[in-house]
């Protein structure tokens, strides 16, 4: 491991507080778990093709993880690379949304938190194409159109399974009120968000709650499902506070790396 | 096939660029035209293979038999003047 870390600081001050190595490190870090999660699903699809469907969502996203670490890295400046970040660093050290590291649950929770999350990117993605960072908005000019697709698809199902039996409408339901009280960490603006805009690198995400909202209410109605009445929103994730699912997924991606911490593939 | 509990079967055709033709590459099971084509898109597309997908219902697709052979084909074995290459063409009319 190239950097020292002293246990018995805080959480927040173990890793740079450098505005921009942090809001990239949020950007990488969501699509990394979120990727991870969905990777779950190979050979356990529910038919052939939304298997392959689903590996194919769960590559963008860890390819998209992979260009934001680099970038994270590359801003930290302390030689830490995209590999260093994703599996030498500790469950505090990361900062993901809770959302995207709860379990990947039954298949109408995967697709209901697919919508709420690829929504929420492609939103992202459409502001941070005017960044200033040039490699940040060329990375977001790629991945919104990955994001686009991963909407269409997570909504098509989402609609069909709201509106399909009784019991993949329950289940539906069951899962867009599971995953409600994770959403709202999503749109928290805090002093990284502000520093990030305020350097042009980064957008504020408390302006991406309302055409988000727009846009998952369509689908709801659609899918003839009920949007949830929540009065506390879980967070955390954006500073390290995470649920005890974030340490298990981790140990089990970082594993081989540790293990080998010299190997190539 | 009553028994039968998969979706229905659509046949997928891709074309490779713009203004190349719709070929047939495989099948899938969706439950409509829109899961078709997305399936079609991740099972058949996603290897940077084509510019436009088609997904047509398998059952919209009357073709031919193994019954069929002998009296389709073989009788164009022996017609090779079918082919627009038999005739000679006139140097006059080079470049028509």
């Amino acid at each position: 491991m190239k950097t020292a870390k002293a246990g018995a600081r805080p959480p927040a001050a173990r890793i740079s507080s450098d505005a921009a190595f942090q809001y990239l490190l949020r950007l990488g870090d969501d699509r990394l778990v979120l990727g991870h999660r969905l990777s779950e699903w190979c050979g356990h699809g529910p038919i052939l093709e939304e298997d392959i469907a689903l590996t194919n969502i769960a590559l963008d996203l860890i390819g998209q993880a992979n260009l934001f670490l680099e970038l994270a890295g590359r801003a930290e400046g302390k030689g830490r690379d995209q590999d260093a970040l994703a599996y030498f660093r500790e469950a505090v050290d990361y900062r993901n949304l809770l959302l995207v590291e709860l379990p990947k649950g039954d298949f109408a929770f995967t697709i209901a938190r697919q919508l709420a999350f690829s929504v929420y990117s492609f939103l992202q993605f459409e502001a941070l194409v005017k960044s200033t960072n040039e490699d940040l908005a060329g990375i977001a000019a790629k991945a919104a159109k990955e994001a686009k697709y991963h909407v269409r698809h997570s909504a098509d199902w989402l609609i069909k399974l709201g509106d399909g039996t009784d019991e993949s409408h329950e289940r539906a339901q069951r899962a867009v009120d599971e995953i409600w009280r994770y959403t709202g960490e999503m749109f928290v603006a805090d002093d990284v968000d502000r520093a990030a805009v305020a350097i042009g690198l980064g957008v504020d995400p408390s302006t991406l709650g309302d055409p988000w909202r727009g846009h998952l209410d369509d689908v709801l109605k659609r899918a003839t499902l009920i949007v949830p009445e929540v009065k506390f929103m879980q967070r955390g994730g954006r500073t390290g506070n995470h649920t005890e699912h974030l340490g298990h997924i981790l140990s089990e991606m970082q594993i081989v790396a540790r293990s080998f911490p010299t190997g190539g593939w | 096939m009553t028994s039968d509990n998969q979706w229905p079967l659509w046949e997928v055709f891709v074309a490779a660029g713009n203004g190349a033709p719709h070929e047939h590459v495989g099948s899938l099971h969706a439950v409509d035209a829109e899961q078709a084509l997305q399936n079609a898109r991740d099972v058949y597309a996603r290897r940077n293979e084509g510019v436009s997908i088609w997904v047509v219902p398998s059952s919209a697709i009357t073709a031919s038999t193994p019954d069929d052979v002998g009296s389709f084909f073989d009788p164009a074995n022996d017609k090779v003047y079918r082919h627009p290459q038999f005739y000679k063409v006139p140097r006059g009319v080079r470049g028509v």
